[in-house]
């Protein structure tokens, strides 16, 4: 076998692991009820779920409870298929979380509780404005 | 008045710039067999779209500059107060502007491809030409056949937003448009867009070339051209890709300088590219192997040129990113230029593919062009590694077309995901940057380059021992890339120090390494070491169903309460605005007037004894959308320092928090506000308080000392206009604080035979005081004080060391690719003023 062979070889296997781990590394979008199957079946995977804060009829938001210190919260969410989950994080509330449109929290069940490592916010037309202000 | 001839006029010269380029294509490739005439007029055809370009940019900076506002591009990227520095910014806010900049480099590089080329001039040019054709077309903004073509930068207002304000009057024109936004309001983001752009444009360069030399059949020859533009765009790519950032480092608050963004990915893997492309042209250049490789990279450098375009602007990064503009419909159009420049190019390559052949014979081990190879493959891989997870999303949508619902979301922890596969490439790179350079002859003998290479391992183990040592590093990846760093590092630093004694002008090479190698240890130190300073280390977690593992990162401090934070102590003094000619002022001692640019004082200001500006002065504050927070670190030994993490609020784009560095040599402390007390919220007051006191008497105020000085009648008063009858009386308190003394003056008046009352709130004290009562009788009175919480900010403090190698490091990166580009167009030069090309 000649040495280019080899080489060939060498970068194709390295090629392939760079395939399988990003498969196997990649989360995904899933539910509230997604997400708890995948804990209780041992997976400890972060995962991404997309919702909404829960608010109340007159379009507050509701259930967000902040530690004395300030430095940690949790809150309420609405995934997708209308589920409401209390999600918590371990850092103060981010600027402009009540005014997001859209919560997608990446992190994973911790017995009852769903633990946020990282929330992110989508807020209303951030760079496209609809409307005139006069 | 709506001012319909300028858009008009810059709509024109966008659909002539467009047929230009179409022409110059055209005229261009007639020209290829030699014709002069066509040449002229393929050359006229360009010069005119250069002119519409240029003339199309003055338009749009002329429209914005003037404010008018009835067109959609000024009124949504811009506003009345924008400096000019920052209009020209708001050309990079947009996906049309961006696209303009884009285009006009092309037209700058083009017109340098006129007067430097001769043979290359036609077929060049016609690569060139055509390239300006699909980028022309994406801000072309017609209609033809129900098809919507490119986006136009010359739309009115009312074209592009309904609103019911255009049916009661169509000819409204907004008084002020949306400004810019506040991420973009840097001196960075002045001109990193630019360099970043002429960066992505100059890859078309290289491109050309190749296409170019396997069009009219010559393999070989168009690399002597192709490989200073190589240089040059991977020079600039490469600035560009840092000043990005070096902007993301100052003006974010994700803790660092690179997050593995989308956006990010979408340049680093193209760059890789390129610089592997570059490194096998040199190998071609000294033995005639490599001549595949190097086209295939070149061509395939561009093609991700065009992929990362698709990705950032076609919407489909969606929620992945935090930076991608948003869709203008054109995801279809630049599928297609995608998709022709893929097609285009791998037929072309099929069909002459037998021609490209090199010579057979193996490559030895100990030749350059092995080093250069495995060198060049590495840098494949890394961007391999990189394209496959950024392209998620595209790979859910190629799965959705075949009707496979695919939910795929990018790693979680995207930073250890990256960094587990690149920390392994970058130690391949650092060991081969350093040895390829020994093989400057084409066959060293093993002996030889044993000899060579014996003192700078040595020394090199030595050096990176100590530093492992002293550095208590212990992760295997971390001590494996420190080692490889710096054996790269001697080994080029040997290889410099013989050239000197040579010829200094082949030096690009080793100065370029030196500089990578030291990027790397900067990188391993500033990312891999990166410390949270602020974490909480109680133990004491809020919720017990946090994990045990979870931490806390940010730090609570109260206005003017010291807290210890590691060897600091902290102190927040307050909220600032940065003020011209004078810096940062408190905000409670500014008022606001109607022009939001000017302040009046309500107290004196001094800076040290001297009082600089005047309580009733009005001064002129930079940014009225800025806060700065200023936080005094004490350290036992003295040496004190004050940090201003800034906040941006932008009504419409939200808040922005940006850090503050303190940079010394061997570390920056990187300092930035987590979140902090809402200004404009009504804080929670506690019960009144009453305190019936006479004047010269001493109380307290929530818990400080404070003295009723006197009582005034006072005959002004803003806003209230007083009767004959009426009366108004402000009492003076001072309020000894911790490290200044405060003036409380609530005010009590009597008008129509009704009490008002004015209470006086001070924000460094958390108290409200409020004159109740007279009692003329006794001589006293009666005030009430409400107490609330104090200010209060939560910060985050992260620990960067060594990060000024990897700035320094880039140093060398731009003086050694300068140096060898340099070198190369020289070459290219010699061969051209011989008529050989």
């Amino acid at each position: 076998m000649r040495k280019s062979h080899i080489f060939g070889i060498l970068v194709i296997a390295i090629a392939i692991a760079v395939i399988v781990s990003t498969a196997g590394d990649a989360s995904s979008y899933v539910t509230f009820k997604e997400a708890r199957v995948i804990a209780d079946g041992g997976n400890k995977a972060k995962i991404h779920v997309v919702g909404t804060l829960k608010k109340n009829k007159k379009n507050e938001i509701i259930g967000i409870e902040e530690s004395p210190d300030k430095l940690s919260f949790r809150f309420v969410m609405i995934d997708e298929n209308s589920e409401e989950q209390v999600v918590l994080y371990a850092n103060p509330i981010p600027q402009d979380f009540e005014k997001s449109e859209q919560v997608v929290v990446v992190g994973a069940y911790h017995e009852e509780a769903f633990v946020a490592d990282k929330i992110l916010l989508k807020c209303p037309s951030k760079y496209q404005e609809e409307e005139i202000k006069i | 008045m709506i001012h319909y001839f300028v858009g008009s006029f810059g709509h024109f010269l966008v659909i002539l710039a467009f047929v230009s380029s179409i022409v110059a294509s055209v005229s261009f490739f007639k020209a290829s067999n030699n014709n002069s005439s066509w040449l002229r007029f393929g050359q006229y055809a360009f010069y005119l779209h250069a002119i519409c370009i240029i003339g199309v940019l003055t338009v749009l900076f002329f429209i914005i500059n003037r404010q008018y506002f009835e067109y959609h591009y000024a009124w949504n990227y811009s506003s009345k107060y924008l400096p000019i520095y920052y209009q020209i910014s708001s050309f990079w806010n947009g996906q049309e502007g961006s696209f303009l900049l884009w285009m006009f480099w092309n037209v700058i590089l083009g017109l340098v491809l006129l007067r430097t080329n001769k043979f290359w001039k036609p077929s060049v040019m016609t690569i060139m030409s055509f390239n300006q054709v699909f980028l022309t077309s994406m801000i072309l903004g017609v209609i033809i056949f129900d098809l919507k073509l490119g986006s136009s930068p010359f739309l009115l207002l009312r074209d592009v937003i309904q609103d019911n304000i255009f049916k009661i009057n169509p000819d409204f024109i907004p008084a002020d448009g949306n400004g810019l936004n506040p991420l973009l309001q840097n001196y960075w983001m002045v001109i990193h867009p630019p360099t970043l752009f002429l960066g992505f444009a100059s890859t078309v360069v290289p491109f050309a070339f190749a296409i170019a030399g396997i069009w009219r059949g010559k393999y070989k020859e168009w690399i002597r051209p192709a490989l200073p533009w190589a240089q040059f765009s991977a020079l600039v790519l490469g600035i560009g890709i840092l000043m990005g950032a070096y902007w993301a480092y100052e003006t974010l608050n994700f803790g660092g300088y690179w997050n593995w963004d989308p956006v990010e990915n979408a340049i680093y893997v193209p760059w890789l590219t390129l610089v592997a492309g570059m490194h096998t042209m040199i190998a071609h250049k000294k033995s005639d192997s490599a001549l595949k490789v190097s086209v295939i990279l070149v061509v395939v450098t561009y093609i991700l040129i065009l992929y990362s375009t698709f990705l950032t602007r076609s919407g489909v990064l969606g929620e992945t990113s935090v930076h991608s503009f948003t869709d203008l419909g054109l995801s279809g159009q630049l599928l297609i230029f995608l998709l022709v420049f893929i097609i285009g190019s791998t037929l072309l390559l099929v069909r002459k593919w037998k021609n490209l052949s090199g010579k057979k014979e193996e490559v030895s081990t100990y030749s350059r062009e092995f080093w250069i190879f495995m060198g060049a493959t590495v840098l494949c891989l890394m961007a391999f590694q990189v394209l496959v997870p950024t392209s998620i999303p595209v790979w859910n949508e190629i799965l959705g077309i075949f009707g496979i619902n695919s939910n795929l979301a990018p790693p979680a922890d995207q930073i250890e995901f990256y960094s587990k596969f690149q920390l392994w490439f970058a130690i391949g790179l650092a060991i081969l940057s350093g040895t390829g350079q020994f093989f400057w002859w084409k066959k060293a003998d093993p002996e030889k380059l044993k000899k060579e290479l014996r003192n700078p391992v040595i020394i090199a183990l030595l050096v990176s021992s100590i530093i492992i040592l002293f550095g208590r590093i212990k992760e295997i990846g971390f001590i494996l890339l420190l080692t490889a760093a710096v054996y790269s590092i001697v080994a080029n630093v040997k290889i410099l120090l013989s050239l000197r004694k040579t010829n200094f002008r082949l030096s690009g090479g080793s100065v370029t390494h030196i500089g990578i190698a030291m990027m790397l240890i900067g990188i391993l130190f500033s990312s891999g070491y990166s410390k949270i300073i602020s974490k909480n280390n109680t133990g004491l977690l809020w919720s017990k169903e946090f994990p045990e593992e979870m931490n806390q990162n940010n730090l609570l401090l109260f206005q003017n309460e010291p807290r210890q934070m590691g060897e600091y102590s902290l102190l927040f003094r307050g909220m600032r605005k940065k003020i011209k000619k004078y810096g940062y002022v408190d905000a409670n001692s500014l008022l606001p007037t109607d022009d939001p640019l000017k302040l009046i004082v309500s107290k004196d200001v001094a800076k040290g004894e001297a009082i600089v500006i005047k309580r009733g002065d009005t001064v002129s504050v930079i940014n009225p959308e800025n806060s700065y927070f200023e936080i005094k670190y004490s350290k036992e030994n003295g040496k004190d320092f004050t940090l201003y993490p800034r906040i941006q609020v932008n009504e419409l784009m939200g808040t922005l928090s940006s850090p503050d560095i303190k940079r010394t040599l061997t570390a920056d402390l990187y300092t930035h506000i987590s979140n902090l007390a809402d200004p404009d919220q009504e804080p929670d007051w506690s019960e009144t308080e009453e305190v019936k006191i006479k004047i010269g008497d001493t109380f307290f105020i929530n818990d400080y000392v404070a003295k009723f000085i006197e009582m005034e009648r006072i005959n002004e008063l803003p806003n209230v206009i007083l009767g004959p009858e009426d009366v108004a009386v402000k009492a003076i308190i001072e309020i000894q604080g911790e490290y200044e003394n405060y003036l409380a003056e609530p005010i009590y008046l009597i008008k129509d035979r009704m009490a008002g009352r004015i209470p006086e709130t001070i924000s460094e004290v958390a108290s409200r005081i409020t004159i109740l009562n007279i009692h003329p009788q006794e001589d006293s009175f009666t005030f009430g004080v409400n107490t609330t919480q104090k200010d209060w900010i939560i910060l985050e403090a992260v620990e960067k060391p060594w990060i000024n190698i990897l700035w320094l490091g880039t140093f060398f990166l731009v003086i050694g690719l300068s140096i060898a580009i340099t070198r190369r167009y020289e070459e290219f030069s010699k061969m051209k003023s011989k008529n050989l090309e």
